[in-house]
């Protein structure tokens, strides 16, 4: 079970948690300007990286917040949660610890 | 059973507490500290089970969790009654108390006499891949012969037929370093992480007591004093360390995520004297800063013809039994070995009083320190030899063995006779955890085993379980792993091995049975048959032959089998590929994973104020999302059809009474609030007036129906809202998603009252009746008080929000009012009602009344791809806003495609007959297979009040085939249907919408 650092209440168990997908996908001012296909795009496609990606996710059985997180999808680490609205961290600058057995 | 084979002295067990142990219905003695191993021993008896596949007869191999044959039933209370009895106890591991009722498995009529061994005759029909091979026909085969049939004759122990009666209790726990393993290299990074007092660690160890190894060992010494001395002197310095929690008989099972490591605790079982009530178990979830894997390793077999009967063992096992609980193995031992650390249990043994050889594959130039040792101590060695068989049945009676020539040839064969055998083909560090945490492993060549590589998570591995096998270096190593140093001079170990897969022999090697893996009988023959037939990579061997899928995961037989297929295909053995580990490390009892939430705690119910009612009214219940809500309220002789049938007529002729309390409810309050609203729902909302209702229709971004309802305007800047019973959840998920992400500058709130308020529905043409005496602010007539307007005031004296809507097309109110009033209000209106002919309903009522009146349910006619216009319901999309969710993807091409399916009704030909939810539509029920489905039934029910059955569908332009034929598979075949409007039922006099 992940264990998942809420912004706004600290680490708290996955099982408290949500996940809305993709992050930093905003929705169109003004949808009727929207061409089918664009439009399609936003409704469906999404990037599915392998490595660190920005996810939505929301605290529905704490705070009842949603915020952003990057998460690792081949290691599952999250490298850094930040509250909705901030701009996407630099990846480098929180990397997320994984120490060596050596 | 006296205990012949038990030492006059020593050993780990308190001579001054006997016990005794039901085994087979026999006395079976010994003392506190033993196992029902160590006393089976002690008694003389080796044979302890049959075996999965063959029934052969199986002994004790090991003295841990790794034992794969010595397999029990145990009844922990039996003087408690059934419901403690679970099987596939390993000997081993299972400690003996007074009270223990223990039964052998696998074999009928009893452990001596076998019928079922017929089946080792047998085994060329039970070669690899005979699962696979036999079960394939013909079918009804299955169900009459293979299943009950081979089941029965191959299996392991007999699954409890109870409830299990034990209870179970969890824990959470956290800590800065969590050490799996309780040897030396654990105890000694526990006493480093932990010296300086700022972190707080957690010490778990399987075993009874902490020391690992140590405990088998009475001639090592650490800093000059006796090994167990040193274990004693770090168990006292943890426990007297406040940030030091030792766990003893904990298992560390599974490594998850974030350090998340789960183990579980046996508590009771240990103990005659556990009161009544105290858990059996605990399951430990731990999140720890640190993880020191300190899990030691596991000694090979040798896989020889018969290596596998009883009184053959482990080597390290047979010094355990002999040093740890006191007990001769045997009087005539022979050590096979091709490992150093055999020499050891050789040494111990001749020490003990029995007469011992060594028979070694390695030649004595390829030996270390340890051969001189035996020879010091007059023990013989045969070097460079090899065990061709054992003989011996249900005890091995001696060894054939031989001296293996330059060329690999077999020499002149020597029978050694004897009763046990020590065997010992090196050892293979238990790297389970490691790999559960996604670590990746590394092959050593030196170590001839897979050793922790690149960790994944914040993880250390320390000791033998990375291939440190030196006494010195393991406490060096583990002190290392918790963050501190130590040097200590211990007693150098005899380490080193010579790999050996199979032992050299010249028999048939096509007949010959050899051991690979013990639990699931899997010989070397079954391998070399696999990677005959194509089979290579070493995950396809292990499904095909089963090697290693027995509940001991392959401990002692992993290397073996990888080793093997290495060998055949001549390629180096990581080239095969290792087999990927997972959780539980050790099996683990359904009763400790699920803990209390069992029974009534297994799902919460939730209930309504006026459950209480209901239930004491006779209604049958059925579950709804988490709620549980009366269905019907029969009548005395009434079945389900005969209580609906007039539950719903009495709603169209008099008055009904229904418990709508479960209604999802979220009040919508701020000054942008009609702003949200508009947004979020299709309809439009600036101009509903306080104290006005409309129905609201919701949809997701994709522009498909999301869950609807009845939204009253109790104020400027406050909206009720009510969802679908199964939708709250979702609906307030889905707001506070787009007013946190999308919308942050509307000032609105969300509040959750599903469970503030009660809802009593009063439906029908008397409605008004019953309620009106119990009203004294709210003037209740139609003028006053029309259809979809929503009064704040007081029924029977308690505040009310009442609406008057309707969900059956009659003249209705909703009471909502606070919870705790809920049951008293209901009862005091249902006593009012008996003037009126009022009716309790029931969910199944209420289906029927809204689908008489062509009402939908999102969820029963909806899935998720239906559109308002699918619906019908485009009349409820407002034109003129300019966005709301899900508008802009109402215009997409396949959104406004013709062709799309359309609720509709359906009328059956005959019409008592009611078609099935989820019944498949045609056109043509004689074109070919497969047929092209145009549409399916949502909802269908028999309908007192129109005489007839009816039901709703979505079909294909159904809006346009009105009137048309179609066909309807029900379980007999086809059946006609006529397309019909959706609204199959006229209301009468003053109706909802009058
Ligand atoms: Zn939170």
């Amino acid at each position: 079970m992940l264990l998942i650092d809420c912004p706004y209440c600290g680490k708290r168990p996955e099982v408290e948690f949500h996940c809305g997908g993709e992050a930093h996908i905003a929705r169109p001012e003004t949808p009727t300007a929207v061409g089918d296909a664009d439009w399609g795009s936003f409704l469906y496609y999404r990037t599915n990286p392998k490595g660190v990606q920005a996810e939505r996710w929301l605290h529905g059985h704490g705070c009842g917040r949603w915020f952003n997180a990057l998460r690792d999808t081949v290691s599952d680490a999250f490298v850094a949660t930040y509250e909705m609205g901030k701009p996407r961290p630099d990846r480098d600058a929180a990397t997320a610890s994984t120490p060596s057995n050596a | 059973m006296s205990q012949p084979f038990r030492r006059p002295s020593g050993g780990r067990i308190d001579r001054s507490r006997p016990l005794a142990v039901t085994f087979n219905g026999k006395r079976l003695e010994g003392f506190a500290g033993d196992t029902v191993a160590s006393m089976l021993i002690a008694s003389g008896q080796h044979l302890a089970g049959r075996s999965f596949k063959y029934h052969r007869p199986r002994g004790i191999l090991s003295h841990g969790s790794d034992e794969p044959s010595a397999l029990l039933s145990v009844d922990w209370r039996a003087d408690r009654g059934p419901g403690y009895r679970d099987p596939n106890n390993r000997a081993s591991v299972v400690e003996a108390r007074d009270g223990l009722v223990v039964n052998t498995q696998n074999h009928w009529p009893s452990l001596e006499t076998d019928i079922g061994a017929v089946n080792d005759l047998l085994s060329p029909v039970f070669v690899a891949g005979f699962y696979y091979k036999t079960f394939m026909w013909p079918r009804k085969f299955w169900d009459r012969v293979y299943e009950p049939v081979i089941r029965k004759a191959a299996g392991l122990g007999e699954a409890p037929d109870v409830k299990d009666a034990d209870r179970y209790s969890n824990r959470h726990a956290h800590c800065d370093v969590l050490v799996v393993g309780a040897g030396p290299a654990g105890l000694a990074a526990a006493l480093a992480a932990s010296a300086d007092g700022t972190k707080r660690v957690i010490l778990a160890d399987e075993g009874s007591e902490p020391g690992g190894a140590l405990l088998n060992d009475t001639t090592a010494t650490i800093d000059g004093r006796p090994a167990k001395e040193w274990v004693a002197g770090a168990v006292a310095t943890l426990d007297a360390r406040e940030n030091v929690v030792i766990l003893p008989r904990t298992t560390a099972f599974g490594y998850y995520n974030h350090n998340h490591v789960c183990m579980v605790e046996r508590i009771s079982d240990h103990r005659a004297d556990a009161p009544e009530g105290l858990a059996r178990e605990r399951l430990w979830q731990v999140r720890a800063g640190e993880v020191v894997l300190a899990t030691g390793s596991h000694e090979r077999p040798l896989v020889f013809e018969n290596n596998d009967r009883p009184g053959i063992m482990l080597a390290e096992s047979v010094r355990a039994y002999l040093n740890r609980w006191a007990v001769l193995p045997g009087n005539e031992l022979v050590v096979v070995t091709s490992s150093a650390s055999a020499y050891r249990t050789a040494l111990d043994a001749k020490a003990a009083g029995m007469r011992v050889s060594i028979v070694d594959i390695r030649l004595e130039a390829d030996c270390g320190p340890e051969f001189a040792a035996a020879k010091d101590a007059g023990i013989t060695v045969r070097s460079g030899h090899t065990v061709i068989r054992a003989l011996g049945k249900k005890r091995v009676t001696g060894l054939v063995v031989s001296p293996i020539g330059r060329d690999g040839t077999i020499g002149e064969k020597t029978t050694l006779a004897c009763d046990c055998v020590a065997m010992s083909g090196g050892w293979t560090p238990s790297v389970h955890l490691f790999s559960q945490s996604r670590g990746k492993l590394r092959f050593d060549v030196e170590l001839d085993a897979f050793v922790p590589g690149t960790s994944a998570q914040a993880e250390r591995s320390a000791g033998a379980c990375r291939g440190v096998y030196d006494l010195t270096e393991v406490i060096a190593d583990g002190a290392k792993a918790g963050g501190g140093e130590l040097a200590p001079e211990a007693t150098a170990s005899f380490t080193g091995f010579q790999p050996v897969r199979v032992l050299p022999t010249d028999a048939d090697a096509s007949k010959v049975k050899a051991f690979v893996d013990f639990q699931n009988d899997v010989t070397a023959k079954d391998i070399r048959l696999a990677v005959r037939e194509g089979f290579e990579s070493i995950e396809h061997v292990k499904r095909y032959t089963t090697t290693g899928m027995a509940t001991d995961q392959g401990k002692t037989s992993n290397m073996n089998a990888l080793g093997l297929v290495a060998g055949i295909l001549d390629r180096p053995l990581p080239a095969v590929g290792t087999t990927t580990f997972r959780p539980p490390y050790t099996p683990v009892s359904f009763g400790a994973l699920i803990g209390p939430a069992r029974d009534e705690l297994f799902d919460p119910v939730r209930k309504t104020p006026i459950d209480p009612w209901a239930e004491a009214n006779g209604a049958v219940f059925e579950p709804v999302a988490l709620w549980r809500r009366a269905k019907y309220f029969p009548r005395v002789g009434e079945d389900m059809h005969a209580a609906v049938a007039r539950e719903t007529r009495a709603v169209r002729t008099h008055v009904g009474i229904f418990d709508a309390s479960t209604l999802g409810k979220i009040e919508v309050i701020g000054p942008d609030a009609a702003e949200f609203m508009n947004r979020i729902y299709t309809n439009a909302w600036t101009k509903l007036k306080t104290g006005g209702c409309r129905y609201g229709l919701m949809l997701r971004e994709d522009g498909f129906v999301y869950d609807d309802g009845v939204v009253a305007r109790l104020a400027e800047d406050r909206f009720h809202v009510t969802t679908t019973t199964g939708g709250a959840p979702r609906v307030m998920r889905h707001m506070e998603d787009y007013l946190q992400t999308e919308w942050p500058d509307l000032d609105v709130f969300l509040t959750s009252i599903t469970e503030q308020w009660a809802v009593i529905a009063l439906q029908g043409p008397n409605a008004r009746k019953v309620l009106d005496p119990f009203v004294t602010d709210i003037d209740l007539t139609e003028a006053a008080f029309p259809h979809m307007t929503v009064k704040t005031g007081y029924v029977c004296g308690v505040p009310c929000r009442l609406f008057r809507v309707s969900f059956t097309g009659e003249l209705g109110f909703e009471v909502n009012v606070p919870a705790d009033y809920g049951e008293a209000v209901w009862k005091t209106l249902y006593e009012e009602g008996q003037k009126h002919g009022i009716t309790p309903y029931g969910t199944e009522a209420m289906h029927v009344l809204r689908a008489e009146v062509g009402y939908v349910v999102v969820g029963q006619e909806t899935d998720g791809t239906v559109t308002p216009d699918d619906l019908g319901l485009s009349g409820l999309v407002s034109k003129v806003k300019p966005d709301f969710v899900g508008k802009r993807s109402l215009t997409r091409p396949d959104m406004i495609a013709a062709g799309r399916r359309q609720l509709v009704g359906l009328l059956t030909k005959t019409p008592d007959e009611v078609l099935d939810e989820g019944a498949q539509v045609v056109d043509d029920p004689a074109q070919p297979i497969p047929m092209k489905m145009i549409g399916h039934v949502t909802s269908s029910y028999a309908s007192s009040n129109c005489g007839r059955s009816i039901a709703m569908a979505m079909i294909d332009a159904g809006r346009e085939r009105i009137g048309e034929t179609v066909f309807v598979t029900t379980p007999a075949g086809f059946t006609e249907a006529v397309i019909s409007n959706a609204v199959f039922y006229d209301v009468k006099g003053e109706t909802a919408d009058a």
